[in-house]
């Protein structure tokens, strides 16, 4: 269970309009594994971010924690100024309950590694369903704003199919639908191109490209795929053993890494 | 061709003299079997949830149930029901709605480890992306894991609701003139004791059989609904032998 916290002096939960997402001195233990040790970190409104580095470095760890799948063991994250996996109780910080993290979870959308779409829905309902259920949407709004999504993702025709029907490209690109249709500030790409045939790689990366660059979204992204990290981030970070070993713009980071470790694992991945 | 009323008492030989008896005995089995099988299901579907519950208490409570009335013999339930019932409290059950109760409580507990193991067979991911898409916990059992875990559910349960059918016979104990009831009966006053036991296992296996279909129908849909055809039986292969 989440410990209870006491606010650090230096973590005003007052809006920081500076700041989409805070991370604020976060441990996560898994048992006796420490998958993130003290991590601080920041991302601006808009920004896009990518997270590098080798598995079991806690990259996916940080989604998780954002998406609310996990509890910080200790330390705090705050999205959009409000405190995550806590909140507040008159002057002291406690775990948050289902109320609370409904409420965060508004502003925060993430696609999986394995799309995840629900098998016993069509493609349209997978996209419907959580602006219905969820935020009570009007199912006729909620269906036309759908049928655009799908238009973007050049999926328009597959509206009444079975997901299962589709390649693992078109439901990823579902998936990625489904994420927006609920209009969140910050998505999470968690290895999305990861599960993918090679030949349907590209597909989903150009769709996220744009997407990255039409929307002010605030995107944070975990991927093995060097030249997508590239062009899709304004920052890279890269970690090792829960915690950041170096960052900066892509292309500094690809070009001239200054850390040992950094170039050790570019070296690995691009097999160059 | 004429139709011929299976219960009539017109029949030839012993056919005559014990269809109309076990007719009779074989609408209070259905009685039965589809009581305790309302029962069984109702209560195997809420135990089951309570059983997938986060809460100890909840899960607890659910655990108690089930290994009390899957850990005791529908017999001695029976009897408490019956018998020892009136004695403490005072309140006499009719010997249909007795006998519904215990082979509801008892395959009920069954069920609901049924419940219980298809739900938590849906993968974790399907839960998270719930979660991801800001669903209620509510919401997230009704509109994604119980329409999937109900397609692993239909088959277990096919096989409870059968044992519930030939469960049934024990209610012939507390004198509920069921299908063994009547067999016995038959046989006690001198009708043919092969033809007897013969016309009973067939009506049985009929009742068992018809569930099996009603529940193969189930699946089917329950399926479909997930979209998970049903591996349709290859016709009898006219395309290879037109190749040749």
């Amino acid at each position: 269970m989440t410990t209870e916290t006491q606010p650090g002096n230096a973590s005003p939960a007052e809006a920081d309009p500076q700041w989409m997402i805070r991370f604020d001195k976060v441990v996560k233990r898994f048992g006796d594994v420490t998958v993130l040790r003290e991590l601080d970190f920041h991302v601006r409104p808009g920004e896009r971010v990518t997270l590098i580095g080798p598995s079991g470095s806690g990259k996916t760890t940080i989604l998780r924690l954002l998406m609310t799948l996990e509890r910080v063991t200790s330390g705090t994250i705050e999205v959009d100024g409000q405190y995550l996996s806590h909140m507040r109780r008159g002057d002291r910080l406690v775990p948050a309950d289902e109320r609370h993290l409904r409420q965060v979870r508004k502003k925060v959308g993430m696609v999986f590694q394995q799309f995840n779409l629900f098998p016993n829905m069509n493609v349209l309902r997978n996209i419907t369903e959580a602006p219905v259920r969820a935020l009570g949407v009007p199912r006729d709004q909620a269906e036309a704003k759908a049928r655009e999504l799908l238009e973007m993702v050049e999926l328009a025709d597959k509206a009444d199919e079975h997901p299962s029907r589709l390649s693992g490209g078109q439901q990823q690109r579902v998936a990625i639908a489904r994420a927006l249709a609920m209009e969140p500030e910050v998505l999470l790409l968690d290895e999305v191109t990861s599960a993918l045939d090679p030949e349907l790689v590209s597909g989903v990366q150009c769709l996220l490209r744009d997407i990255a660059q039409q929307g002010n979204l605030t995107l944070l992204c975990v991927t093995h795929e060097m030249r997508f990290a590239r062009d899709i981030s304004d920052r890279v970070l890269m970690f090792d053993q829960g915690q950041i070993v170096e960052e900066g713009d892509p292309e500094q980071i690809f070009t001239e890494p200054t850390h040992q470790r950094t170039r050790d694992f570019l070296q690995a991945v691009l097999g160059a | 061709m004429t139709t011929i009323n299976p219960c009539s008492a017109e029949l030839p030989g012993t056919l005559g003299e014990a269809m109309p008896f076990l007719c009779r005995g074989a609408v209070v089995t259905l009685q039965s079997t589809l009581g305790g099988s309302v029962l069984a299901i109702a209560i195997a579907l809420v135990v089951g949830l309570m059983a997938s519950s986060r809460l100890r208490s909840v899960r607890g409570v659910a655990r108690v149930y089930m290994e009390f009335f899957r850990g005791t013999s529908v017999l001695v339930q029976l009897f408490w029901l019956f018998y020892a019932m009136p004695i403490l409290t005072g309140y006499q059950f009719d010997k249909v709605a007795a006998g519904i109760l215990a082979l509801g409580l008892n395959l009920g507990a069954y069920g609901s480890e049924v419940v219980r193991g298809a739900v938590q067979a849906v993968p974790p991911a399907q839960r998270e992306a719930a979660i991801a898409l800001n669903f209620t916990p509510y919401q997230r059992m009704r509109h994604v894991i119980l329409p999937q875990a109900f397609v692993a559910m239909v088959p277990p349960m096919n096989n409870l609701l059968i044992e519930l059918l030939k469960t049934t016979s024990l209610l012939s104990v507390i004198t509920v003139a069921d299908l063994a009831y009547q067999g016995r009966l038959l046989v006690n006053s001198g009708s043919d004791q092969l033809i007897v036991f013969a016309l009973m296992l067939v009506i049985y296996f009929l009742f068992s059989y018809l569930i099996t279909l009603l529940m193969r129908f189930v699946e089917g849909r329950a399926g479909r609904l997930v979209g998970r055809e049903r591996p349709r039986r290859r016709r009898s292969a006219p395309a290879v032998e037109g190749a040749r």
